[in-house]
């Protein structure tokens, strides 16, 4: 607790006021931790811009969900036409839906972008653990936050993808259909329903959201900001303790981010104007059509986020389910009989594998679909303690894991786009490969991210005066 | 604070008061898990519905709404009952034997899997993840289905295909055939769904 801090009396109003306020509030405090003397690294580059921008689409959907709201009714019976009420009814009310539906992708789009500077960059590493970890449960939460809100227009895409989802949980061995029973609150998806993922879209998941994005912040000011080169710049001070590779945040990067911000605003706007459906990814068409329980659309896809894990899933066949087999059998041997660890656990390791394949062999591949849909994500909380690359950042790793991180992101983008095809041979064997591929970048990153020569790190950040 | 011994006494009455605050806490939060709970009024929902199927003609489908879910009521034609025999290799389950005593009432576990050859009466829920499968009735090549298709459903959702009588092919991320719902005729033109003399 601070002194109780006296000032003279012939002082400004203005800073009389401040004093008054310090004196019960760290206001200055918060101020100069947080912005005047938060020291940035000076070299970030175009990707940082996507934390800053994550954080005004969040506010962005907070304020035009507030206002759909009152206009909005959440009621199978009327929930459809309360939305087109707001589309042509309500004076500007088509700006703000569109710019709430358009803001659920470019949440998703800057978040992405936002996770793989994380992840090219080594930004999971010591000691920012905690930062990623918050941050793969806000990615959880906006995944949940999005599925409940693209039920509430009560489209045909909006019920069947619930209806869907929902019977994912009905995969769960004994517990599941109850499970499912319980999040729907009736036999198959109806009011209770839309009702129930109303109050979680606006309030419930919201204030988690907004809990774990303070967290997440909180985290990152304590251990300081990652940068392109994966230098600490708290290691190299001046006289004064400062980094000598640190610029404040306040100015340097508030007006930075400004330019940031205008850039983003410019395609948005252009994408709310011209393109708010974008030609059926964003607003998908069957969902201009009301629910209708007794018929499903012809081909139903979950909006494009969704799609690189909904391919995973589709992946998971009975075939699948034996090349999976073979794997876990393939990785207990080698975790047998070449890792160093003690005979007790090598025997776990086999008892283990023995386990799970009796398990695979046992339950539905539509469980184990499931799985993979849910490990997909769940691993990505496990990647500080994957990677075993002696430097942090790409730019310093061998050119080889370049081509991994590349072959990563196209497959990446190979599973969105399978992901909203309708289901086809070729498309399935080549959602297999890439569903092997994606977990074996990040299974058998404890393995390859050892391998090869690392390029030597500079003590200092790369940085080009402009 | 730290030459302080430990009262060893007051430290067990807080432990044995934090269990039960944890157990109340605990016990509150039954009745709002509760809520998530189908309702009474949706229960109640659940009755059967009867069905004039004199004018259905042969190759041709009735949908019906029974406890919200899609129910199909389809007149089959000679040759789609002859396909029935021939995809048999095909299917994963064509007995009828996985689960049957929530997908295929006994009176409909046979080839056809329904009560009079002609008439098969299911639910149009694919047993994946719950979609509506589409009808694909017309035979031979498609696309999403193989040259040699003898008609049935295809699943949009994730191409899971079914045939004329709701069976499942093998290697379909569906599990099972389509359910039976429990049926019954009162005549020869009128149905009931989801009640029959057999319970």
């Amino acid at each position: 607790m601070a002194e109780f801090k006296e000032i003279s009396p012939n002082a400004p109003m203005a800073e009389k006021a401040l004093n008054w306020v310090d004196n019960r509030f760290p206001l200055s405090k918060l101020y100069k931790d947080h912005l005047s003397e938060y020291y940035a690294p000076k070299n970030f580059n175009f990707l940082y811009f996507f934390g800053v921008l994550s954080m005004l689409v969040l506010v962005m959907q907070i304020v035009t969900g507030i206002f759909l709201t009152m206009h909005y009714k959440p009621d199978a019976a009327t929930a459809f036409a309360s939305v087109e009420y707001i589309m042509r009814d309500v004076p500007w009310g088509w700006l703000i839906r569109y710019m709430h539906s358009t803001g659920a992708s470019a949440f998703f789009v800057v978040v992405y972008m936002h996770m793989f500077r994380g992840l090219i960059y080594g930004s999971y590493r010591k000691p920012r653990e905690l930062v990623w970890l918050f941050g793969c449960a806000i990615f959880l939460a906006l995944m949940g936050e999005a599925f409940m809100g693209y039920l509430l227009p009560w489209g045909q895409m909006s019920y069947w993808g619930a209806q869907v989802i929902v019977n994912l949980f009905s995969a769960i061995p004994f517990i599941g259909p109850d499970l499912a029973l319980l999040i729907r609150g009736d036999y198959v998806v109806g009011d209770a329903t839309l009702n129930r993922f109303f109050a979680f879209h606006v309030i419930a998941v919201p204030l988690v959201l907004l809990g774990l994005v303070v967290a997440h912040i909180i985290a990152l000011h304590e251990v300081g900001s990652n940068n392109p080169d994966g230098i600490e710049i708290k290691a190299t001070k001046d006289a004064n303790g400062k980094p000598l590779d640190g610029i404040p945040f306040h100015p340097y990067y508030t007006v930075h981010d400004i330019m940031g911000v205008m850039g983003f605003l410019l395609v948005f706007s252009a994408i709310i104007f011209f393109a708010p459906e974008f030609g059926g990814y964003f607003l998908e068409y069957n969902n201009f059509i009301p629910a209708d329980p007794l018929k499903t659309p012809l081909h139903i896809a979950p909006v494009w986020y969704f799609t690189p894990y909904y391919s995973m899933l589709r992946a998971i066949t009975g075939e699948m389910m034996y090349a999976l087999i073979v794997c876990v059998i393939v990785a207990a041997y080698l975790g047998a009989t070449r890792a160093a660890i003690s005979s007790t656990l090598k025997a776990a390791v086999i008892g283990g594998a023995l386990a799970l394949v009796g398990l695979m062999l046992a339950i539905d591949a539509k469980f184990w679909g499931v799985v993979v849909m849910g490990g997909s994500v769940i691993i990505l909380f496990f990647l500080p303690w994957l990677d075993n690359c002696a430097v942090k950042s790409i730019r310093y790793r061998p050119d080889w894991h370049v081509y991994l991180y590349v072959a990563f992101v196209l497959n990446f983008f190979v599973l969105g786009y399978l992901g909203v095809k309708p289901p086809s041979l070729i498309g399935e064997r080549v959602s297999q490969i890439g569903t092997l591929y994606y977990f074996g970048f990040f299974l058998l990153m404890p393995w390859w991210s050892r391998l090869g020569e690392t390029k030597p790190v500079p003590a200092r950040v790369n940085f080009a005066a402009h | 604070m730290s030459e302080t011994t430990v009262d060893t006494g007051k430290r067990t009455w807080l432990i044995a008061t934090g269990c039960a605050g944890a157990i109340g806490g605990a016990a509150v939060a039954v009745p709002f898990v509760s809520t998530f709970n189908p309702s009474e009024r949706a229960k109640a929902a659940g009755a059967a519905v009867e069905v004039d199927i004199s004018a259905i003609k042969p190759g041709e489908k009735l949908t019906v709404e029974w406890r919200g879910k899609p129910v199909w009521i389809i007149r089959r034609t000679p040759e789609q009952l002859d396909a029935l025999k021939q995809v048999e290799a095909q299917l994963a389950d064509p007995q009828s034997m996985r689960n049957p005593a929530e997908l295929t009432p006994a009176y409909a576990r046979n080839q056809m899997r329904s009560i009079k050859p002609e008439f098969f009466v299911g639910v149009g829920i694919c047993s994946h993840l719950g979609c509506s499968p589409s009808d694909k009735f017309q035979m031979g090549p498609q696309p999403s289905l193989p040259d040699d298709w003898q008609g049935g459903f295809l699943c949009p959702c994730h191409g899971s295909t079914f045939d004329m009588a709701g069976r499942v092919y093998k290697n379909k991320p569906a599990p099972d055939n389509l359910e039976v719902p429990p049926h019954m005729y009162l005549s020869d033109s009128r149905l009931l769904i989801g009640e029959d003399n057999k319970a």
